[in-house]
């Protein structure tokens, strides 16, 4: 009995009994929530526009931070060395569509997957190799962001926000937006669409095939980027991340592959559970449950609902 | 020229189903056996203990994850953890009975690794393709959690990490710091030709048809009489129970011991590169997959050395990185279909030599 008490009945007594921490746990969850949604939102970019499931987009992350710390590191004004970021973040775009994709036409997925592998060994590769495995502190003030929080008197207790976390949802939220806007209304928006929805159709009506991955690779390196930033400010810039970024993937599962409503849903639900399962029931099984809930929660989903909570129906012919 | 079956008939079913049909086939083979059974002959220590051995052991452990993702199409990202299971399990059994012979207790381990690879293999009916190998991942992080948390499963070692003891087989040390190379060798040899060879069998049999049907069309494979289920399940059982005893062997006769990171994620995905660059749906390919990504970043570190050029460590480390990366890609775009069939490429030729066609 006192182990039914303390799953079912005694997380939610603690809940009722001190709401601001209730609070203050669901909004650490949301900006949790909110930076796995963001390395989501890298994967389905290039899934709904190229099919290949980008295994590098986790070391993407990290390598546009390492290099914008990088260059600051080196003495380069801020808002140039963000110029530069991004003007590799282009060439990388460039580079892979030029030597992996294109020669990789046609082939099977998993093919297409394995090769962002190898993109990812020589990222990491090459990141080390340039810039050194050691942790880096991302220099956010130089960037005009206010480190500091915010003390909210509320529920009989104090919640406190973090100014970055705020800072990172609003510019989450503006991004996602943006790119909902860019999807549907513009030109370019509207040919990544077509070659999501057929290859050959799209190169028949003179889309270039070429073109759209760039733009699709080099959108994904501009969201790595935004998300190494706001990480890097959370926590140092270092590898370690590339391991996070492996949280990303359930949140892909609960949202669809193909859905970026779903990639920001499925972050915000899988950060605020896991840091609410960890914090309420976490010390029942001795604690680091976040190690693994995300995936639990995705896999019961799936059981469920195969294609996702936002994924096109699947239809299976023979 | 050299290899041509001209002049070898087939006389009987037995004789047309066999594994290997050509004499040359047959000749080889016995070479490369007689070659491996007495390398310990001429081969020095490094050779066995960082090479072969863990060769061996990897090349077991892509055979397992071929026989899911290469002849069943099940992609699965808990190859690690199921080596876990097994290593895991062998060290609680020859802990709790000590006298039976630990070859036996390396085998039975590879039934716990399949018992629970059964287990995440249940939502594989519903779930297909990328989202399957994101469910396995739930595998992967949970039995990685449970290594580091369940204190029974090391025996409440303080380290929490588990430590091989000492266990000898018919008078001879097998595990544990004081058993030579060359008695791991041989046990870890003949264990992984044995278990290749119930492999090709099994892929040439009712069970090995009824999963490449599966991988092929599970639709059509139904429609056509073949249970899902019971199929499926059975793909991730024996996998498991060939990566479970892979894993048991990688702790007992190569590392002596082992702490949780051992099989995390990474393990899983070096595994997967294995297949797919040596071939999936090919036991040759295991092998090849495990010789070329275990085996090459060993030869680029001493590269180096023999061209005399002074290199730091961790800058060799970092390059070796680049170069498996690129070399990944450049064979992925060269065969996609992997090493394996660049050898059946070369042996058509070799057929036909010295004429084009």
């Amino acid at each position: 009995m006192d182990i039914l008490y303390s799953i079912f009945i005694d997380p939610f007594v603690q809940m009722a009994q001190a709401p601001d921490l209730f609070v203050q746990t669901l909004w650490d969850g949301l900006v949790g929530g909110m930076l796995y949604a963001l390395i989501a939102l890298g994967f389905v970019l290039i899934f709904k526009a190229s099919g290949v499931f980008n295994f590098a987009q986790g070391i993407m992350v990290v390598f546009a931070a390492l290099t914008l710390v990088g260059l600051h590191d080196a003495g380069v004004p801020a808002f140039l060395a963000l110029l530069i970021t991004i003007a590799v973040m282009f060439a990388l775009a460039f580079t892979v569509e030029r030597v992996v994709l294109r020669p990789l036409v046609n082939q099977p997925d998993i093919i297409l997957f394995m090769a962002t592998f190898g993109i990812t060994y020589f990222l990491i590769g090459f990141g080390e190799y340039v810039f050194g495995g050691d942790p880096k502190v991302m220099p956010v003030e130089d960037f005009g962001l206010e480190k500091g929080a915010y003390n909210i008197k509320m529920l009989g207790g104090l919640v406190s926000l973090q100014k970055l976390d705020i800072v990172a949802v609003i510019v989450a939220s503006a991004m996602v937006a943006g790119l909902g806007v860019f999807f549907s209304k513009t030109r370019i928006g509207r040919a990544l669409r077509a070659v999501a929805d057929s290859h050959s159709a799209a190169l028949s009506v003179g889309i270039s095939l070429e073109q759209i991955w760039v733009i699709v690779w080099f959108a994904a390196g501009l969201v790595a980027l935004v998300t190494g930033i706001f990480w890097g400010a959370r926590s140092d810039v270092s590898f370690a991340l590339e391991v996070i970024a492996l949280k990303a993937l359930p949140v892909l599962i609960l949202g669809g592959f193909t859905s970026i409503p779903g990639a920001i849903a499925g972050g915000l639900i899988i950060g605020v559970g896991e840091k609410l399962a960890e914090f309420y029931w976490g010390p029942l099984v001795g604690g680091g449950t976040d190690a693994w809930f995300a995936y639990v929660i995705a896999l019961v989903f799936l059981l469920f609902r195969p294609q996702g909570l936002f994924g096109e129906k699947i239809i299976e012919r023979i | 020229m050299f290899y041509r079956e001209a002049g070898q008939f087939k006389t009987s079913y037995a004789s047309d189903q066999a594994i290997f049909p050509i004499l040359q086939d047959r000749i080889g083979i016995a070479v490369i056996l007689v070659a491996a059974f007495s390398l310990p002959l001429y081969a020095n220590d490094f050779i066995l203990n960082a090479v072969m051995i863990p060769f061996l052991i990897f090349a077991l452990a892509s055979i397992g994850l071929n026989l899911l993702t290469g002849y069943t199409g099940q992609l699965s990202l808990g190859t690690g953890a199921f080596m876990g299971v097994g290593a895991y399990a062998c060290y609680k059994l020859t802990s709790i009975w000590p006298d039976v012979n630990i070859i036996v207790w390396v085998i039975c381990s590879g039934f716990f690794a399949a018992g629970v690879g059964a287990i995440f293999g249940l939502p594989s009916l519903r779930i297909k393709g990328f989202y399957l190998a994101i469910a396995t991942l739930a595998a992967q992080f949970f039995l990685e959690w449970c290594f580091i948390r369940i204190a029974w499963l090391y025996n409440y070692n303080i380290s929490g990490a588990i430590e091989v003891p000492q266990r000898t087989v018919l008078g001879v040390i097998v595990t544990g710091p004081r058993a030579t190379s060359e008695t791991r060798y041989i046990v870890v040899l003949a264990i992984v030709v044995a278990m290749t060879w119930i492999a090709s069998n099994l892929m040439h049999g009712r069970i090995g048809r009824t999963w490449m049907a599966v991988r092929d069309m599970d639709i059509a494979a139904e429609l056509m009489g073949i249970r899902l289920l019971p199929t499926k399940l059975m793909a991730f059982a024996v996998s498991s129970f060939y990566c479970g005893v892979a894993g048991a062997l990688m702790v007992f006769l190569w590392y002596g011991g082992a702490e949780p990171a051992v099989f995390n994620i990474n393990q899983s995905f070096t595994i997967l590169f294995m297949i797919i660059i040596g071939g999936l749906g090919s036991l040759l390919g295991a092998y090849l997959g495990a010789a070329l990504i275990y085996i090459l970043p060993i030869v680029l570190r001493f590269v180096p050395e023999w061209l005399g050029i002074p290199i730091h460590a961790a800058t060799v480390e970092h390059i070796t990185f680049m170069i498996v990366g690129v070399l990944i890609v450049f064979f992925l775009i060269v065969e996609p279909a992997g090493l394996a069939r660049l050898w059946s490429i070369g042996k058509q030729k070799l057929r036909v030599w010295p004429f084009p066609y």
